[in-house]
This record gives structure tokens, C-alpha cells and sequence, in this order.
């Protein structure tokens, strides 16, 4: 079963009385251990594909599908049951929660969820630390922890809840070549290694080497 | 919660001054509530320390006892109307009392009663009074000779009695001879004769309508006004002016007290939008950032309330005891619900904000 089928997928925005389309009969099928790089100019609608694919969006035509749920019709409430459970997100300027520690950065969408119990979540949650180098740094805060740590915290939320598509919004834009080559290494490795889709979204073409295809996008339109 | 208490602990200076304010007005509505609570205990308690319901006054004193006169013809007429029980003759002469071991008067009221008052013995034998607890602070003693009126008129304090003072004046209950007395030494023009009273008080027969009473007796004297010891508490001089100035300013307080919190909340929402973003975009529900900025708000306000109270008592210990400063149980129940309405009403301000944050502003905004 793919990760993420896009059919016919349309976004637009209504501008007086014409509108702007953002995205235009998007069709995309990410197979579910497959790292796709979207790569095109500012505003040329990769950020409104990638939020339509996690369902911080919703279409306005065509139908999107995520490990096998079409969420096309959800409702306000359903999109963030499925946020919660379903995609793993890294963003662009890391956006740690700053009055959590590193470990309870990643314990948050579970505690958001208020499933399982704290134990076995936390234990997860070090677990997750201990993979991605960061054990000794569980009881720091953001504040507390250097640029790569914090990316390397939040790759840690984003697979906390062992997401079925993990979508990945500018993760070396903030970084130079350097630290960007180094993250870019660890979420391909950790993606691989559980073999989950990701989709990364950059404007880097440098970087597009650490993923299995890359597909451009431009005004709306998919290339073929 | 768990989220907001744990910013709570971690980010503890970011609330502190929201928290301070709250604190102080916490400490503002406590004084203005308990110099409020104190005129109106120490204006009133003569007259609601009565145990009857009605009062009678002379219709021409427009419900002043000072100026009023029941002679007993018409004491005879009240008692009369069906549904009276009993009555009772009362009357106050306002007075400076000379207190043994002090230099400075005190100011005194002394009242003529013939019983039925709540909380003070039968009336004492002449030259002899029960007096208010509040004269304490002015250095009376049980056993003590007080003079009163210019012509220092002596009374001996036999015990104490409380929350019976009239118009801020300590209360000095006698029988009705020495009250006599006392008015016609300190106010010969408002002298009265034997039998005369400036008010009667009115015992209803069970079962009776007080106000059906008070209408019957008015009719039936043609020279009465009856009125409840409620409507008689609310008449007696600047009370209802000062009742109303205080409840305005403590209800402007409260409403300041929305405001600081409604500005606090507002400001830190805007502040965190975009980290509510994020928490949107990872599955936290608008219910559920709402429920953590309320845990908030409350919390806030629980500290603020125990800081303010705290240093509220605090300031009750080092004000004089001329000053009629009162706080009470009741008094710090009100404010505590009060302020806790107030920051939650300004708290949900920015309920609004948060829900319309948008998940999708998570990504791709550089934020």
C-alpha cells in the first residue's frame, strides 16, 4: 500500500473575484519505504503539497490518500486525530517546544494523544534519544542544546509515533553545507531503517542525492 | 495541563509580574472590601443588633433617630394595632466619653434600651453600661468609670458587648433613665421627657406580614413611619453613599483586574502562535491549547489570591485599630470568586486567537 497517493489534487485560494491556484491536478504515489525530494522555487506551491499531505490543508479538488485513510473529506477534528497518529513532521526552523526538555519535546504528540501509558512512552522516547546520539542531552532544554541537536530532536518527535509518511519542510535551510550534509544523513538513515516514505521538501539541489527520486514542481504544476 | 503547568514551572519569570498585579489587586479589593465591611459593621450595629423587625419613628424626623420622639400616647396606639406583639423604647445621645488613663475623648453612643437587643444583657442598673468591645482600643477597661457629655456624666463599664456601635461611635448600652440623662446634659434642646423615646422597636406576632403591620400602624398613629430594621439600617446617614462608592470602586477593580489578565494572555498568545502552530500541526486540539491557557489563568490567579491575602492580613495587623479595617471570611470569599471570574472571563479573550490558529501556518512560514 502506498504511503501517499495525490489524485487530481487541486488547492486555490479565492483573490477577489479570480483565484490563485497554488496547486494544480497534482497526481503523486509515494510507495511506503520510498524518500521523495520535492525541490522547486519559492512559491511554487511545494509547501502547500506538502501540508495537503498531512493534513494541515485540505483540497479543494481531488483526493488524498495516507496509508491507505482517504482523508480527503475529514473533518477539522479528524485531521488532527490523524495528524496526531498518522505523519511525522520535521519543520523547517525545528520548532521545539522551549520549556520542554529534549525528551519530553518528543513524548509531546504522544501526550498529545494522551494514549499508553508514560512509562513505556518514555522508555520509547530515550530509546529514540540513545539512536540519534542524543542520550546524555534528554534533560536539556532547547535553549540548552547546539543547532544540530535540536534538528536531531525533532527528527525524534517526528518518529516517535512511528508514522506510516514523514514529511520533512526545508531541513537544512538554517544549516550550513556542512551540518546540512550531516542531517540530511541521519533522516534518510533513520527513515531507511524503519522503512517509512518521507517526503523532504528543499529548494537545495545539493541535497536531493540522499533521496530515492525527486520529483520539481513549478506554479502549482508537478512535473511529470 | 500538563503542558501549561509544566510552562508554568519552567517559564515561572514570564508569569511573575502578571502575577504580581493580580497580587496587589488582590491586596486592593481585600482593604477596599474590609474598609467597606468595616463602616458598615461599625455604622450599623446598634440598629442590627435589634431583634425586632419594625421600628418606629416620628414621620417628621424622616427616619433619623436622633431626631425622632415617640411620646407614649402614641407608643400606647402602636401597641394597639393587631399583629404587634410587644414593643421596645430605644433612643441614642452621641457623646465624648473621658476614659481613665487616656488624654484624648473618645467617641461614644450611648443607647437607651428596654431589652430585645441580640448579643446585650438586660439593661444595666443606673449609671452603669454594657460597652461596645471596639471602646477596648481606646483604653477602656471593665470596672473603668467612663464621663460622658460636657457635664461628665460618670458611667461604669460592667462588660463587654460586640458589633454594636452606631455611626462609627462605640456603643454604650444603658437603661433608659441614664440615657435620659446623657441627652438632656449633652443636647438640652433635644431633651425628652419620662417615657419618651426617639424610636420604638416593634415584635410581630408570629404569623403577622411585618410590612402589612407597619402599614396598619402607620394608618393608625398618623404620626409614625415604620419602616423594617433592614430599611432602617439603609437609612442612617451616608450609608447607601458609601455602600455604592465602595461597590463602584471594587467593581472597577475587578474589572482591571480582567483587563491585566486579558492583556497578559493576549500579548503571550501572540507571542506563542507560532509554537501553537507547531503543536497544532503535531495534533494538540484547539480544546485542548484552550484547557492549558485556562489551567493557566487559574493558577495564576490561585497564587495571586494566597500572595495578596497573605500580605493583605499582614497590613490588617500594622493598620490602627481607629482605622475600620475588617476582613472577614466572607469578605475574602468574595474576592476570591470575584478575581477568579474576572481573570477567566479576561483569560477567554484570547480563546478566539487560539482557535483560529491555523496548523498549516507551522510550515513553510519561516517560523
Amino acid at each position: 500500500m502506498p504511503a501517499l497517493v495525490l489524485q487530481n489534487v487541486r488547492k486555490t485560494y479565492p483573490s477577489g473575484d479570480s483565484e490563485i491556484v497554488a496547486l494544480d491536478r497534482a497526481n503523486l504515489e509515494v510507495p511506503d519505504d520510498q524518500i521523495l525530494a520535492l525541490v522547486g522555487p519559492s512559491g511554487s506551491g511545494k509547501t502547500t503539497l506538502l501540508s495537503i499531505a498531512g493534513g494541515l490543508l485540505s483540497a479543494t479538488e481531488g483526493h488524498v490518500v495516507v496509508g491507505g485513510h482517504d482523508i480527503t473529506e475529514y473533518s477539522a477534528k479528524q485531521l488532527t486525530e490523524f495528524r496526531r497518529a498518522e505523519v511525522g513532521f520535521v519543520f523547517q526552523t525545528v520548532n521545539l517546544v522551549p520549556f520542554l526538555t529534549a525528551r519530553e519535546n518528543v513524548m509531546v504528540a504522544t501526550e498529545l494523544a494522551g494514549r499508553g501509558n508514560e512509562k513505556a512512552t518514555r522508555a520509547r522516547a530515550d530509546q529514540l534519544l540513545e539512536e540519534l546520539g542524543l542520550a546524555h542531552r534528554a534533560e536539556n532544554l532547547p535553549a540548552q542544546l547546539s543547532g544540530g541537536e535540536r534538528q536531531r530532536v525533532a527528527i525524534g518527535r517526528a518518529l516517535m509515533n512511528e508514522p506510516k509518511l514523514i514529511l520533512v519542510d526545508e531541513p537544512t535551510s538554517a544549516l550550513d553545507t556542512s551540518l546540512g550534509n550531516q542531517v540530511m544523513a541521519l533522516i534518510v538513515g533513520e527513515v531507511k531503517q524503519r522503512s517509512t516514505a518521507a517526503i523532504i521538501v528543499t529548494h537545495d539541489t545539493r541535497m536531493t542525492h540522499y533521496a530515492d527520486r525527486t520529483v520539481e514542481i513549478t506554479d502549482g504544476i508537478l512535473a511529470a | 495541563m500538563r503542558l501549561a503547568l509544566r510552562e508554568l514551572r519552567r517559564s515561572r519569570r514570564r508569569f511573575v509580574p502578571t502575577t504580581v498585579a493580580l497580587a496587589l489587586l488582590v491586596v486592593l479589593l481585600l482593604m477596599l472590601g474590609g474598609l467597606l465591611d468595616g463602616l458598615y459593621i461599625g455604622s450599623t450595629g446598634a440598629l442590627r443588633s435589634q431583634d425586632d423587625e419594625l421600628v418606629a419613628f416620628d414621620r417628621a424626623a424622616r427616619e433619623s433617630t436622633l431626631r425622632s420622639r415617640v411620646e407614649p400616647a402614641t407608643r400606647a396606639e402602636i401597641e394597639a394595632v393587631p399583629g404587634v406583639r410587644s414593643t421596645s423604647g430605644f433612643g441614642i445621645a452621641l457623646v465624648g466619653a473621658d476614659v481613665p488613663r487616656t488624654d484624648e475623648l473618645a467617641d461614644a453612643a450611648v443607647m437607651g434600651y428596654e431589652g430585645r437587643v441580640g448579643g446585650v444583657p438586660a439593661p444595666p442598673a443606673p449609671g452603669r453600661a454594657w460597652a461596645d468591645r471596639s471602646l477596648e482600643a481606646r483604653g477602656v477597661r471593665i470596672g473603668d468609670v467612663v464621663r460622658v457629655g460636657p457635664t461628665r456624666i460618670p458611667l461604669r463599664v460592667i462588660g463587654w458587648v460586640d458589633d454594636t456601635n452606631y455611626l462609627q461611635q462605640g456603643g454604650l448600652w444603658v437603661e433608659p433613665g441614664t440615657w435620659r440623662t446623657v441627652l438632656a446634659e449633652s443636647r438640652p434642646g433635644a431633651a425628652v421627657g419620662d417615657d419618651v423615646f426617639q424610636n420604638v422597636w416593634i415584635d410581630v406576632a408570629s404569623g403577622a406580614d411585618p410590612l402589612r403591620v407597619a402599614a396598619a400602624i402607620d394608618a393608625a398613629t398618623g404620626t409614625t413611619r415604620t419602616i423594617t430594621r433592614a430599611e432602617a439600617v439603609l437609612a442612617l446617614p451616608g450609608i447607601r453613599e458609601q455602600n455604592a462608592t465602595f461597590t463602584q470602586i471594587i467593581g472597577v477593580t475587578f474589572l482591571v483586574a480582567g483587563l491585566v489578565v486579558a492583556l497578559f494572555f493576549a500579548l503571550l498568545t501572540l507571542e506563542r502562535t507560532p509554537m501553537l502552530g507547531v503543536l497544532k500541526a503535531l495534533g494538540a486540539s484547539s480544546r485542548q491549547l484552550v484547557g492549558a491557557l485556562m489551567t493557566q489563568t487559574v493558577a495564576v490567579t490561585v497564587v495571586a489570591f494566597v500572595v495578596g491575602g497573605v500580605v493583605a492580613l499582614g497590613l490588617d495587623r500594622l493598620i490602627p485599630p481607629e482605622v475600620p479595617l475588617v476582613v472577614t471570611p466572607g469578605r475574602a470569599l468574595f474576592v476570591a470568586v470575584g478575581i477568579f471570574v474576572a481573570a477567566v472571563i479576561g483569560g477567554a479573550v484570547s480563546l478566539r486567537r487560539i482557535i483560529r490558529i491555523d496548523p498549516a501556518s507551522a510550515i513553510g512560514t519561516g517560523t
